[in-house]
């Protein structure tokens, strides 16, 4: 089982002169004279209701989290991995700045369940107010250094508070001399000790590690060919399998015939489980040909909604009603409004559409399974494909490689279950990467929505009543710790997706924003408490889920930025309606000091000038500019952005000048690794707002490549991009991979509103879109 | 199955294989290398790309037979982790990567039409590259990576 690891893993133990799952069942312990309590509030089961899956590391125990070897090295396992998002450098940092050691002296492991502890999936920009506060990683190294003073103090008979730790040694601060190495105190030893939640976390003032800009470590590996992706894994006696999906949505196998592939070369096998079909050769081009030539009989497909029709086709579905918020006076004080204003925003599928397709290596033996694999849960991922496998779960061991960037649930998990399917019919280890259009057609979109505003004013233009009524279609999800089924090849092999049952909503209990469903000027005023961040009282939010089609799941700032776009772009009409500022009317009706400030950042660094949109009516290419903002899932983070654009009125073309965003995300980790979250997320929401749309036909997806789902390709006109960071050291830390993203298309929308005095309500502003906004300007 | 013969990095290498296999499965199943990487299989993203007598290609959609005898070098015949190429070095310095699954089509795309256009523009560079993607868009830095080589091409 454990035959391979990374190469650093691997290095790191061999440093460390143990084996990594030996050190954790060993009793050999080295007793540090204290214990403590629990205290982790962002565990796996706090963040998902789910209650974490045995086998892994105990994430209440330090030696789950820090190993220190005899040379002083340290190894740092998390449960949160690297994605593109940056976290592993930060991790690190983290690590070394609470341990007062080189980052050079330290490994991070991450994501494999024999090895780390479960810390549930990495996504929902969770991984930074997980391990970053006062539990887990943080806490661990918070704890490691407790532990290594109270025992170089004994060592060195002198109190704690006389000790200093720097560079991992411990010295007394009269006299330097007196000194001892954390490799001495601990190396190759256990600490046997539970996590301190009252360790003190060393304090934003005295980081030296933390706070700065760290190069990334795995970039001289990427750029010269040489790191390892899961794409890249390859393991001895490896064979290569393909899948044959469906021709239609909904079809399943009458019958294969297995004799259409008898002349493949280097064939193995054909492998069928229900609807689930597939080939394994022994070269992926062999794999290839057999997969294209096997003939499967299958059933009509059970059709498609039409696309013309689709958003109004969505508010006539059964639905599961979920009330966020309601005063239970909207509709009274909209009807005793000055002025009423009403809009519907439509935001279709989009895709995650990774650059390369997901791939898996499952190598299942008998009644024990390696799997290697980007998913962003191997535990999950672990029980699930037992499941698949009807094996035990603790048999079964999911290391995860790094995918290319997936943005959400990507084909990830479910190529890793074809891997794993194939595997065990051929009982060697089998390789899977799905074409481009397997990858496209059948991955967990993104949502689609239809969001109906209304809006109350005052005989001065401010807001009395505000109502949000959506309506967002959904099927399958991720996993989970039990539901292979959501997604395509779960429900292939025979499992179903999460269970749709139309309910009536039931009275909102507590203030909830996870999904940005409230827009951020609602005081959010739920059972007697206000949670919001806005002045508006007379509020309603209520959203109907709807079975969808199509598989979705969470695609980069799910529901959120669906939602922000439709939240900020009203704003923005409302504002317009009264002949109001942009900025000023935001702050008008924000009460949440963070979130107006990254509003003022953005206006001052853009250098907003006060004026209502839009801009006086000209004709040809015209230019203006649009402000949006967001507390990121309520409270886990605040961004504000300013689009600067032009419109060629001709020919509907939009091109952004310039993007402004300010982000505040509490102490910031890694400025550098931030700000590459910031220009990439303001890039790819760009995309998203301007191209990308999933499209189909009766039967199936057609935007199966990148020529028929458009994205914006590395050489299209690239804004210049500005970020200022609000730097926040008390505050807590929040998630920051998902601020800029989120605000993209309102502000774009609001930019061209400035510019021509042209509402987009639809994503994406196509030049099409933007022509006919255009024409119905009167 | 017939007998290939190719060149690549600098290394001959004689292979018995179906000569209409796609050069990608080539280099990265039976020579494993990792650089080159399977992307759509369509030629329309760059994840494959290799460099073939000065000119950036998509391996996923050339046979192997077109190529026999050539000199292919691929993103690790550049430079090394110790010694790397000053496109690598320059998108080091840049920062220039989220995920990095692109890198190798973006690195090669550059290097190949800058070694021919060091004076080239910044609309042409775009331009050259307008048949890449890169979908965590790290643009802004991959193509400040790409002007920091063109000048020491330039130079």
């Amino acid at each position: 089982m454990n035959r391979r690891m990374t190469r650093e893993a691997s290095n790191a133990l061999q440093r460390a002169g143990f084996s990594r799952r030996d050190f954790l069942k060993s009793s050999g312990a080295l007793i540090v004279g204290f214990t403590a309590g629990g205290g982790l509030e962002r565990t796996a089961e706090a963040q998902f209701g789910i209650a974490p899956i045995g086998g892994s590391p105990p994430a209440g125990q330090l030696d789950s989290w820090i190993a220190v070897a005899a040379d002083g090295s340290i190894t740092a396992y998390s449960g949160k991995e690297e994605l593109g998002q940056g976290i592993s450098m930060a991790q690190t940092q983290l690590v070394a700045e609470e341990l007062s050691v080189p980052i050079e002296r330290v490994t991070l492991i991450y994501c494999d369940t024999a090895l780390t502890p479960d810390q549930s999936y990495t996504s929902g920009s969770q991984s930074h107010p997980t391990n970053f506060n006062h539990s887990n990683l943080a806490q661990a190294g918070a704890t490691a250094r407790q532990a290594l003073l109270r025992l170089a103090s004994d060592r060195l008979g002198a109190s704690a508070e006389q000790l200093i730790a720097r560079d991992g040694v411990i010295r007394t601060k009269n006299d330097p001399t007196r000194q001892v190495t954390y490799g001495e105190l601990v190396g190759g030893k256990k600490f046997t000790l539970a996590l301190d939640p009252k360790a003190p976390r060393k304090p934003p003032a005295e980081w030296t590690v933390l706070g700065k800009p760290v190069p990334q470590r795995d970039l001289p590996a990427l750029v010269t060919g040489k790191f390892e992706f899961v794409h890249n894994v390859r393991v001895p006696g490896m064979l290569h399998g393909r899948v044959v999906r469906p021709p239609s949505v909904g079809a399943t196998v009458m019958s294969v015939d297995e004799s259409s592939v008898n002349d493949v070369p280097g064939l193995v096998k054909v492998v069928v489980r229900k609807n689930f079909v597939g080939v394994v050769a022994e070269k992926p081009w062999q794999a290839i040909q057999a997969a294209n030539k096997m003939k499967v009989q299958w059933t009509a497909g059970t059709g498609l909604p039409s696309q013309a029709d689709f958003y109004n086709y969505v508010r006539k579905q059964p639905s599961r009603d979920n009330l966020l918020v309601d005063s239970k006076d909207v509709d009274q004080k909209l009807a005793q409004a000055a002025t009423l204003l009403k809009a519907t925003y439509h935001h279709p599928y989009q895709m995650h559409g990774s650059m390369g397709s997901s791939c898996a290596v499952a190598d299942v033996q008998g009644e024990k399974a390696t799997i290697w694999s980007a998913t962003q849960g191997v535990w999950y991922q672990k029980t699930t494909s037992a499941m698949l496998l009807g094996l035990k779960p603790e048999n079964v061991r999911v290391i995860f490689r790094r995918g290319s960037g997936c943005y959400g649930l990507n084909g990830a998990d479910t190529v890793t279950y074809d891997a794993a399917l194939l595997s065990q019919a051929v009982a060697k280890p089998v390789r899977v990467q799905l074409t481009r259009k397997e990858e496209m057609a059948w991955e967990n979109y993104g949502n689609a929505f239809v969001i109906d505003l209304r809006a109350g004013l005052d005989a001065q233009g401010n807001i009395i009543a505000w109502d949000h009524e959506a309506w967002t279609a959904a099927y399958g999800n991720r996993p989970g710790a039990n539901m292979p089924g959501n997604v395509i090849t779960g429900l292939l092999a025979g499992f179903q997706p999460d269970a749709f049952t139309p309910q009536a909503a039931a009275a909102p209990r507590r203030y909830n924003n996870n999904s940005n469903g409230i827009p951020s000027y609602f005081s959010g005023c739920v059972g007697g408490a206000c949670g919001g961040t806005g002045t508006i009282k007379s509020e309603r939010a209520l959203v109907h889920n709807v079975r969808s089609p199509f598989w979705t799941g969470p695609l980069r700032s799910p529901a959120r930025l669906q939602n922000t776009f439709a939240h900020e772009s009203f704003m923005d009409e409302l504002a317009a309606r009264v002949k109001a500022d942009p900025v000023e009317y935001r702050l008008r009706h924000l009460s949440h000091e963070r979130l107006s400030e990254v509003v003022k950042a953005a206006a001052k660094a853009a250098n907003w000038t006060a004026r209502p949109a839009p801009a006086p009516r000209k004709a040809g290419v015209v230019s203006g500019r649009g402000i949006a903002c967001v507390a990121y899932e309520g409270d886990n983070g605040y961004s504000a952005l300013v689009a600067e654009v032009e419109v060629n009125q001709d020919t509907g073309r939009v091109s952004v000048r310039r993007f402004v965003c300010a982000a505040d995300c509490g102490p910031i980790s890694n400025p550098d690794g931030l700000r590459n979250q910031m220009e990439g997320g303001a890039l790819q929401g760009m995309s998203r707002a301007l191209g990308e749309e999933v499209t189909w036909d009766d039967q199936k997806v057609t935007s199966v490549d990148w020529r028929t789902y458009r994205t914006l390709p590395l050489g299209f006109d690239v804004p210049k991009i500005d970020s200022v960071l609000l730097n926040r050291p008390d505050e807590e830390a929040t998630g920051a991979g998902e601020l800029s993203i989120t605000v993209v298309a309102a502000a774009i929308g609001n930019a061209i509103f400035d510019a021509t005095g042209a509402r987009l309500r639809q994503v994406p502003f196509t030049p099409e879109r933007v022509k006919a906004a255009l024409a119905a300007r009167g | 199955m017939s007998a290939v013969n190719l060149k690549i990095n600098g290394r001959e290498h004689s292979l018995d294989l179906d000569p209409a296999t796609p050069l990608l499965y080539v280099l990265s199943d039976d020579l494993g290398l990792s650089g080159p990487k399977f992307g759509c299989g369509l030629g329309q993203c760059g994840a494959c790309t290799v460099i073939v007598k000065g000119q950036a290609i998509r391996s996923c959609i050339t046979p192997v037979r077109a190529v026999a005898g050539s000199e292919i070098t691929t993103l690790e015949g550049l430079g090394t982790i110790d010694k790397p190429h000053p496109i690598q070095r320059a998108f080091i310095e840049e920062q220039a990567a989220q995920c990095g699954f692109c890198l190798n089509g973006v690195i090669l795309t550059a290097k190949a039409y800058l070694d021919k256009n060091p004076k080239a523009t910044g609309e042409e560079i775009r331009q050259a590259l307008s048949n890449v993607l890169c979908r965590c868009f790290t643009n802004v830095r991959m193509l400040r990576a790409i002007e920091r080589y063109r000048q020491e091409v330039a130079r």
